[in-house]
């Protein structure tokens, strides 16, 4: 055996022990690579937009779940709602009473005197446009998609209303609508805030509780209440990565 | 008031507590209860005929072709429920031609057609081909007729041809066991991928689905041979009905223990959904869960079989017990898949409140229409049962 050979067994060697650590090590990092880019999203060069509620000042007068159903033509029958609110009142015994008559469109009435209340609150819901949403990840013929501005929306042409996507909402913001016969959901109104419009719910919020915009905008107002309010998400355990944040978000609400 | 809506109007005022205002509209009907029932029939009726072939049970000879019969005729039926439940029935076909491949529903059509395709319809061919080719010989007219088109003009019956029929025959059931784990475990899958759904999202799922479907699908095999026999006046071949029993009590013990794990996991690990989940277990299922899913559907049959294993009855009291029970299991799962999917929607997701679900008597999603989907498939056996009669095979060669 010449000393050439040895030489060139040896260089082998080296490379693939080289080879073999390196795929080692990067398969190692791979999972932390996730952990430590978590912040980049999707659609990084456009808009990617969320919504900001702020529980603080929402006075529950149901102006947006109204103004929703005019502006998007949804059903007025009481049962299907694209944004709704809930009236939270909790009891001095610790009772949690939920209601959400007619979605709040027709205001609140306070059930119990007001000795035995300790607390009660409003709570906006609407579709939380999850950049991992599970109505997308179930929907059979891909009809439910994630728009490039991290909107999602419902192709009605192409729905053909199995209704899975119902049931894999943790949220109950879908419904399959009784005269299109679709599955139908809040669309952040898509066809007014792409021609620089806000959702119809933020236009009419008399409190200014629901902040829309630009996640990806450092300057946009949604980016300065995330900022300023130590906001939360509802059933964080979903793994949905919603987008709609909530300030003043107490452990009562589901 | 339009129908639909004085319906919700209705069941508003049976909510209790608090539910989201879009779920008053309960989505999955009884027909979806049908969707997974008649597909483990399928799947269970299946595996008992693979018993018989793959695993060599030969005292179970004389049920094999009415088992890929009777899992046939559902098979036909089983994508009816589903289509019809459709808000666009009429766009079912997206989900072939374009399929998400990220939905657990998306490759229900392809695995449903492989197993029609590849596997039931082969297989009762490969068994029958034989006496297509002879029955299409011997027998006059149209029914002749339509015996010749079956054989697809494969006439060849020597040895040699009928040797290779055997061969793949067996490389098809062989295929067919895992086939037959995938359809039913796949439809177990659909619910128990749901992470939305505590009820439905459990691992165990997918499991508990198979071996319920082998306990229906033995049960109704069970069920259809004794029938056939009793309608033909022949004595039952009670050796091959013992055994049958005797599988079909297996897979109810297999079967209770999986779901009392499901449920003992559920309590012992009392997670968030716990106490609603057991609010609706001791509410709104009461009934049709311990008194028919595990009461009368699983515990009632199980003391019947084992007590038969122990003690030999006489011929006539086994065969009554071995139809009650039939009959009784046959509930009892048809109650299990209604308390997973009516179940499953039954409280909010909220986890703060209940809905309530009233079954129409008429109506596409009403108890009729149920009744006719179940019906049809025991009409398409009749019907398989006369053009391809198991008793009238002709005695195999001797080699």
């Amino acid at each position: 055996m010449g000393k050439h050979e040895i030489k060139n067994r040896r260089r082998f060697l080296k490379d693939a022990a080289l080879i073999a650590g390196g795929l080692f090590v990067s398969g190692g990092t791979g999972p932390f690579g996730q952990i430590l880019f978590a912040t980049e999203r999707k659609g990084t060069k456009g808009p990617w937009y969320g919504m900001g509620i702020d529980l603080e000042k929402c006075i529950g007068c149901g102006n947006c779940a109204s103004a929703c159903k005019a502006e998007n033509g949804v059903s007025r029958e009481p049962y299907y709602f694209r944004t709704w609110v809930e009236q939270y009142t909790i009891l001095n015994d610790g009772t949690v009473k939920i209601s959400s008559p007619n979605g709040g469109i027709d205001g609140f009435v306070q059930d119990f005197p007001e000795s035995d209340i300790f607390k009660s609150f409003f709570v906006p819901k609407m579709c939380n446009h999850c950049e991992n949403s599970p109505c997308v990840q179930v929907c059979p013929v891909g009809a439910t998609f994630d728009s490039p501005e991290g909107v999602v929306l419902v192709d009605e042409h192409y729905c053909i209303g199995c209704r899975y996507c119902v049931q894999a909402c943790p949220y109950g913001c879908r419904y399959i609508d009784p005269d299109r016969k679709v599955a139908d959901k809040c669309t952040l109104c898509y066809h007014r805030i792409m021609n620089g419009m806000l959702p119809a719910c933020v236009e009419v919020c008399p409190k200014g509780a629901k902040i829309f915009g630009d996640l990806n905008d450092p300057g946009s107002e949604l980016v300065k209440f995330k900022r300023e309010h130590s906001w939360q998400v509802l059933k964080p355990h979903m793994n949905t990565d919603s987008k709609v944040y909530y300030n003043g978000l107490r452990a009562e609400v589901r | 008031m339009e129908p639909h809506f004085q319906h919700l109007h209705e069941m508003l005022s049976k909510v209790d507590g608090f539910i989201y205002p879009n779920e008053i509209d309960l989505n999955w009907s009884v027909l979806i209860v049908l969707y997974p029932y008649i597909t483990g029939l399928v799947a269970g009726a299946f595996i008992l005929a693979s018993l018989e072939r793959v695993f060599k049970v030969r005292v179970l000879r004389p049920t094999y072709t009415i088992a890929l019969l009777t899992a046939m005729s559902f098979l036909l039926v089983a994508t009816m429920p589903l289509v019809s439940h459709l808000a666009q029935p009429q766009r079912f076909y997206e989900i072939m031609i374009t399929p998400h491949f990220t939905s657990a529903m998306a490759i229900f059509g392809f695995v449903y057609m492989w197993y029609l395709m590849v596997v039931l319809l082969l297989e009762i061919w490969f068994d029958y081909r034989r006496d297509l080719v002879l029955w299409s010989q011997e027998t006059p007219g149209f029914k002749g007729w339509i015996y010749k088109v079956l054989t697809l003009g494969v006439k060849d019956i020597s040895p040699k041809s009928l040797k290779w029929d055997e061969k793949l025959g067996y490389a098809v059931t062989v295929i067919g066991i895992p086939s037959a784990f995938l359809l039913h475990g796949y439809v177990g899958f659909i619910f128990g991928s749901v992470k939305a759904n505590p009820w439905w999202s459990t691992v165990l799922m997918p499991v508990i689905f198979i071996f319920s479907a082998m306990v229906s699908g033995i049960a109704l095999v069970m069920l259809v041979f004794m029938a056939v026999n009793y309608i033909r006046k022949k004595k039952i071949n009670m050796l091959c009905l013992d055994t049958i029993a005797k599988y079909l009590l297996v897979a109810l013990i297999l079967d209770f223990a999986l779901e009392g794990l499901d449920q003992v996991h559920r309590i012992y690990e009392s997670e968030e959904s716990f106490q609603i989940l057991d609010l609706l277990v001791k509410g709104k299922l009461t009934y049709t869960l311990f008194l028919f899913q595990w009461g009368l559907g699983m515990l009632v049959p199980i003391i019947i079989l084992g007590y038969l294993q122990i003690f030999r009855s006489g011929e006539k009291i086994r065969k009554i017990l071995y139809a009650a029970t039939g009959i009784l299991v046959l509930v009892g799962i048809f109650f299990m898949r209604w308390n997973v999917v009516i179940g499953g929607q039954l409280f909010s997701k909220s986890f703060a409140g209940f809905t309530a679900f009233k079954l129409n008597l008429i109506g596409s999603e009403g108890l009729l229409m149920a009744a006719v989907w179940l019906i049809v498939p025991l009409l398409i056996l009749a019907f398989l049962l006369w053009l391809l009669p198991p008793w009238k095979k002709h005695p195999e060669p001797a080699d």
